[in-house]
């Protein structure tokens, strides 16, 4: 469905003038209430504290002088402050985006392409072996020997008892637990994620993050890749498979590139959660990693919120995400959501 | 060799996946229960966590949190009793629908009395804290959070999908537009509405004067607080969900339409015989999915109003936020806890009633 491209709109007839009016009323209307705060936000920028403070000032150059002040007190006389997280948030969101990407495509390939049948016994020894192992380290074993007593009981249960096991999950368990993580708050999590890191003294880094932001929106792209590749004909994957190449070379050289405008959308989507996530940058990172959202967040200092810095700020982190936007607008429309859109 | 490669790559293309995962939701789910059953001692050497049974989630339910989490209950008034009345009498008819139906089981009767429950008390919360003299808690102030910007991105989401989606020159632009707000990171929309609604030197500074509420705060008042963390949300996402009812009735097949405006449908026909019945399934999708994120709010109300006045607009997430930062670790855990019930609860009932029925219909 996808891939066919639907170029028209419903309505082929002639709109009347009427219909028309009204239209191009209401959508200038919704325009108006999306631009203006932007527009505020924009000039205010350009502003002094006076003219911010001094009650409403509308137009440039007539209401205001407009002055690149803040500008230069955010890039120069912050400098590093402000480059600092800049470069955070650019290097997780990218890198966490990437690697995201990778595996959760591969695993909604894998979903969409290949047969999957966990028995109930299996699973059942998982929890046996992980319980056990929690249960060890809580009555104070060393986390090794609760690890490896627990994996030990796994492999004994999984070669013995989870054999006779006929009852298994199927692709479709498996993708419904994979999106179901998305129910989940990150709050719920958080607490431990962050003793977690503590431990690999990793609290203030990248990798933290990093790994955070890659398990919390795997579920998204596994979604969103799962519809996209069962949209994708299956002949070329088959005849290539006759010829003999291997799954990992059919699912680079003529998977992936077929599903450009799909890994295309599911980027774009997966670094704006990213670039703009707040709660878990706000318990795992204090100084060296801080990102964009939480810079934003502490001008509200003591001496009251600084507008003016505060909207220069907000302008340079949302500059790369909406030109992004609007360059990649059209494969959002057509090629990716293609999963809510079918339902 | 490369069969037994092949063999294992069903495993090697899923498993990365499956590990982290398990790693980092599934396994700190555990934990998480476990913190949120115990308190934080300081003893010699250090921190440790004391395991306390249930008494964090009996201090949150009936014990000295209680008016924080679930609010004080007011004296009824004729609108809260009016709310329920008609909110009860749905959900009885649907039971009784569903017991004289013919898909009629003992299981699925049990379940649907559980979800009848549950949705009961929650309203019954809602109602008695919202809709008279009472205060509201963290939990009915999301639930609040949740009903009214759903409801409002959907209808305006909708009605800007139609707009657009005629042959009107122009298109695009407004398809660009539109997504704008959904990029913006939403600490720098708490602040851009921070300042927006600003009575004294904000952009609407002559509507104030012109209703005489320059002296009111906003900030002040817990209704107007909360108004403008939903309008922020709105603002924020009522694009994605015109985005994706756009492509939807872009990909409903013309034939249809013209064929009725042929034997004269009139557009309100057309749109309730036709299109909305075919973009169902997406509706369903879209609406889950906020939902799910909906109850996740914490950005906004905590730039916009630090969770004021008082606690006025503190959501769950905040809320658990807050108490981690007191170092009642435990009592944070068990909020999240009580989110993820809510959420899990609010989500499933969802799959099973609306959904399941919408999209097997389609």
């Amino acid at each position: 469905m996808a891939l066919l491209r639907r170029a028209n709109s419903v309505s082929t007839s002639t709109i009347g003038l009427p219909t028309m009016v009204v239209s191009y009323t209401l959508l200038f209307a919704w325009t108006f209430v999306v631009l203006f705060p932007l527009y505020w936000l924009a000039i205010t920028a350009f502003k002094i504290p006076l003219d911010v403070n001094g009650g409403p000032f509308y137009i440039p150059w007539r209401d205001f002088q407009p002055t690149l002040e803040n500008w230069r007190y955010i890039f120069v006389d912050l400098g590093e402050d402000t480059f600092r997280p800049y470069e955070n948030t650019v290097v997780v969101g990218l890198t966490s985006t990437a690697i995201t990407l990778l595996l959760g495509s591969m695993a909604a390939y894998g979903l969409v392409r290949m047969r999957y049948r966990v028995t109930i016994g299996a699973v059942l020894s998982f929890v046996a072996g992980v319980a056990l192992a929690v249960l060890l380290v809580v009555v104070h074993a060393p986390w090794q020997i609760g690890g490896g007593v627990g994996f030990a009981l796994f492999l004994l249960l999984l070669n013995t008892v989870a054999k006779r096991s006929k009852r298994a999950l199927g692709n479709d368990d498996i993708a419904f637990w994979m999106i179901s993580q998305r129910m989940l708050p990150p709050v719920a999590v958080v607490i431990p994620i962050y003793i977690f890191f503590q431990q690999l003294q990793l609290l203030d880094t990248w990798a933290a993050l990093i790994i955070a932001y890659v398990a919390s929106h795997l579920p998204i792209v596994v979604w969103l890749m799962r519809d996209y590749f069962q949209s994708i004909p299956l002949e070329l994957e088959e005849s290539a498979a006759i010829d003999g190449a291997s799954p990992y070379r059919i699912f680079r050289s003529i998977v992936l590139p077929l599903a450009v405008p799909g890994l295309v959308a599911t980027f774009l989507f997966v670094l704006v959660f990213a670039w703009n996530e707040y709660l878990i940058a706000l318990f795992l990172t204090s100084a060296n990693a801080q990102t964009l959202p939480l810079t934003i967040a502490a001008q509200n200092a003591t001496r009251g919120p600084q507008w003016w810095y505060m909207s220069v700020l907000i302008l340079i982190m949302i500059g790369p995400v909406i030109a992004m936007a609007i360059a990649l607008e059209r494969f959002i429309a057509r090629g990716l959501l293609v999963g809510a859109v079918k339902g | 060799m490369v069969a037994r490669v092949d063999r294992y790559a069903a495993g090697v293309f899923i498993l990365p996946a499956v590990v982290v995962i398990l790693a980092f939701s599934i396994f700190p789910l555990l934990a998480s229960l476990y913190v949120s059953l115990s308190r934080l001692g300081f003893s010699e050497g250090g921190v440790e966590l004391k395991f306390v049974g249930f008494d964090n989630y009996a201090k949150l339910l009936f014990g000295i949190d209680h008016t924080h989490f679930l609010g004080v209950l007011g004296r009824p008034t004729v609108i809260s009793i009016a709310f329920l009345g008609v909110a009860y009498g749905l959900i009885l008819y649907l039971l009784y629908r569903y017991a004289r139906g013919p898909n009629f089981t003992v299981g699925g009767l049990i379940g649907r009395l559980f979800a009848a429950v549950v949705t009961g008390a929650l309203l019954f919360l809602v109602a008695n804290t919202v809709l008279t003299s009472g205060r509201p808690g963290t939990l009915a102030v999301t639930i609040v959070y949740v009903a009214v910007d759903v409801t409002v991105q959907y209808a305006i989401g909708l009605g800007l999908a139609l707009l657009v989606v005629q042959q009107l020159p122009g298109r695009r632009f407004f398809r660009v537009v539109f997504l704008l707000p959904m990029m913006i990171t939403p600490v720098g929309v708490a602040y851009l509405f921070r300042m927006l609604t600003d009575t004294d030197k904000g952009p609407l500074y002559p509507l104030w004067v012109h209703f005489g509420l320059v002296d009111v705060s906003w900030v002040t008042n817990p209704w107007g607080a909360r108004l403008a963390v939903m309008v922020g949300d709105i603002w924020q996402w009522t694009p994605f969900i015109f985005i994706v009812l756009l492509a939807s009735i872009e990909t409903l097949p013309h034939e249809l339409v013209e064929a009725a405006v042929v034997d004269g449908a009139t557009r309100w026909q057309v749109f309730w015989r036709i299109t909305f019945p075919l973009i169902l399934p997406a509706t369903s999708t879209i609406v889950l999915i906020r939902l799910i994120e909906g109850f996740k709010i914490v950005d906004l109300p905590n730039v916009l109003t630090n969770g004021g006045p008082g606690t006025a607009t503190e959501s769950l997430t905040l809320h658990a936020y807050t108490i981690w930062r007191s170092l009642d670790i435990g009592g944070s855990a068990a909020v999240a806890y009580m989110l993820l019930i809510v959420v899990t609860f609010v989500g499933v009932t969802y799959v099973n009633l609306f959904r399941r029925r919408i999209t097997g219909m389609s």
